[in-house]
């Protein structure tokens, strides 16, 4: 029933959707309540097989997701309930398993999409879809209060599937966040992958750019006015994380530091 | 759980109102709807922590209240300073709030509210007020850091400012020691300097078992497994301020504190 009304809502939302006789997958999908991170993937990109290499082995029931996806079964699914109620009338309990089946191919259907994502953001059409998003802010801002409400970039921990769930990297403070809203807490992390914040950066230059230009302030507690002592427990331990090199010293030290921080640093001083 | 006690705050507080304003009882969370005053019973601090967005606030002692000592320098920020103390301690004669009309009592309820957002400030960073506040940090009532390799550090309200009017709360986390923006909306609309600048020192100094061990860990951007070069070297630098920091400071001195290190 719940899926009924979600593919409703997903043609009144996609007008381009021109055939109107069922609903696409794809669409529905990404238009998914707390699905906002998703692009859409365009089908010649998931029917190409060279760009599913390896998926076959890695999600289970492939072809049926795939047909899923590509909405493919549409015009088997008529003859495919026929069957069912056949079932259902010889056999009740085989009748349960189609459903079961369905469900099935469903959720693999959601993987398999998944990781066709992750791959297919990281290619040049896929980047200027994720950076329309990004303008958009669909992926939140930085909740750091220096970093001025910076758009974040979607970043897995893992690419394997069901590791980790989806984190947000500031292009600015350079740091990872958990997304602020609790229906994107639970989004699988690899459906974005490890490369995809690495990749946007090395693509869009400007953005590097303007993310240098940006005024490096940071927070320091105080109390009445006064610093804290470093030797207090409550003392300023965290400076580092956010600090960058300032002086002429400081940018020689950053620059010592291209291949490894220098042995007189090592830890045992 | 504080939710819940909200909650049946605001419905203790509904059901003292008088029937015939029932009415405006729907709006009243938007704006101070609260001046049919000489009605309720309920006590008008717990009303105004009751609110939703006041999740933040912590109750004053109504002795610290009217204690003047406390209120030296405050009595500038409001309009007929006096009624507006007697009032938030619940003391106005009815008479008074009767008399008055329906634009006073509106700027008295903002008065009051701006009155016990100073007092709150103040409040917050005496011995009373730092162990109330410790009670709302362990239950985590101002959120928790958002940062991954904080795991979930609850964190402390913080103003920019001691003037009101200027910025609105922040709230800093004693572990990756930054600042950040309250997660609800409802919550950045609270100004800064009801909490003042000076809580999060305070509280930390006064309850330095509060101090957790800061996070080490941190991320670069890979491709493919390889770090960004750019990013990673920074990151170096970084560590190598760090390391610095640990040297000037003496791994043993670190370590004798037993809080405040780094994890391992």
């Amino acid at each position: 029933m719940s899926q009924e009304f979600i593919e409703d809502h997903s043609q009144g939302g996609s007008s381009e959707d021109d055939s109107g006789t069922y609903d696409e997958w794809i669409p529905s999908f990404c238009t998914r309540f707390g699905h906002e991170y998703f692009c859409q993937v365009p089908t010649e990109f998931i029917e190409d097989d060279f760009n599913m290499t390896s998926l076959p082995q890695e999600v289970p029931h492939y072809r049926k997701a795939l047909d899923l996806i590509l909405d493919l079964e549409a015009m088997s699914d008529e003859e495919l309930d026929e069957e069912e109620a056949e079932q259902v009338g010889q056999n009740g309990s085989e009748g349960k398993t189609q459903l079961v089946n369905r469900s099935i191919a469903e959720h693999a259907a959601e993987q398999l999409y998944g990781l066709i994502h992750a791959r297919y953001i990281l290619t040049k059409p896929g980047l200027q879809a994720m950076a329309e998003k990004f303008d958009h802010k669909e992926f939140g801002t930085c909740p750091r209060y220096y970093c001025g409400g910076m758009q974040l970039l979607p970043c897995g921990l893992s690419d394997t599937v069901g590791k980790h769930t989806v984190r947000l990297y500031c292009p600015s403070c350079q740091d990872l966040y958990l997304p602020q809203s609790s229906r994107h807490l639970c989004l699988e992390g690899a459906f974005w992958g490890t490369s995809f914040p690495g990749v946007f950066l090395k693509h869009f230059k400007e953005l590097e750019e303007y993310v240098e230009r940006k005024s490096k302030e940071s927070y320091e507690l105080k109390v009445f006015g006064f610093r804290i002592n470093d030797a207090a427990v409550s003392g300023p331990r965290m400076k580092w994380l956010r600090q960058y090199p300032g002086t002429e010293e400081e940018w020689q030290e950053l620059a010592d530091c291209e291949f490894e921080i220098p042995r007189t640093f090592d830890s045992s001083t | 759980m504080a939710n819940e006690t909200v909650d049946v705050e605001l419905a203790s507080a509904e059901r003292t109102r008088p029937s015939d304003d029932s009415k405006r009882n729907d709006d009243d969370d938007a704006m101070g709807g609260v001046t049919d005053s000489s009605e309720y019973v309920e006590m008008w601090i717990d009303l105004f922590l009751g609110r939703k967005g006041h999740e933040y606030f912590c109750d004053v002692d109504p002795e610290y209240i009217t204690d003047r000592f406390n209120l030296i320098n405050l009595q500038k920020t409001v309009s007929k300073f006096t009624q507006v103390v007697q009032y938030i301690v619940d003391e106005l004669d009815e008479f008074v709030l009767e008399g008055m009309s329906h634009a006073r009592l509106e700027q008295l309820e903002s008065d009051a509210r701006k009155f016990y957002g100073l007092i709150h400030a103040r409040y917050i960073i005496t011995v009373k007020g730092l162990s109330k506040m410790l009670t709302k940090y362990k239950s985590a009532d101002f959120g928790r850091c958002p940062r991954v390799y904080c795991n979930c550090q609850p964190l402390l309200p913080v103003g920019l400012h001691d003037v009101p009017g200027i910025d609105c709360v922040k709230l800093y986390c004693p572990s990756c020691e930054d600042l950040y923006i309250p997660k609800s909306s409802r919550h950045s609309t609270i100004d800064g300097a009801y909490f003042g600048t000076s809580f999060p020192g305070m509280f930390l100094q006064a309850f330095p078992e509060m101090v957790p061990d800061h996070p080490v860990k941190r991320y670069v951007p890979r491709i493919f497994g390889f770090e960004l070069h750019k990013q990673a070297q920074l990151a170096r630098w970084q560590e190598l301020q760090r390391l610095k920091l640990v040297a000037k400071l003496g791994e043993e001195n670190l370590n004798a504190l037993n809080r405040g290190g780094y994890k391992k």
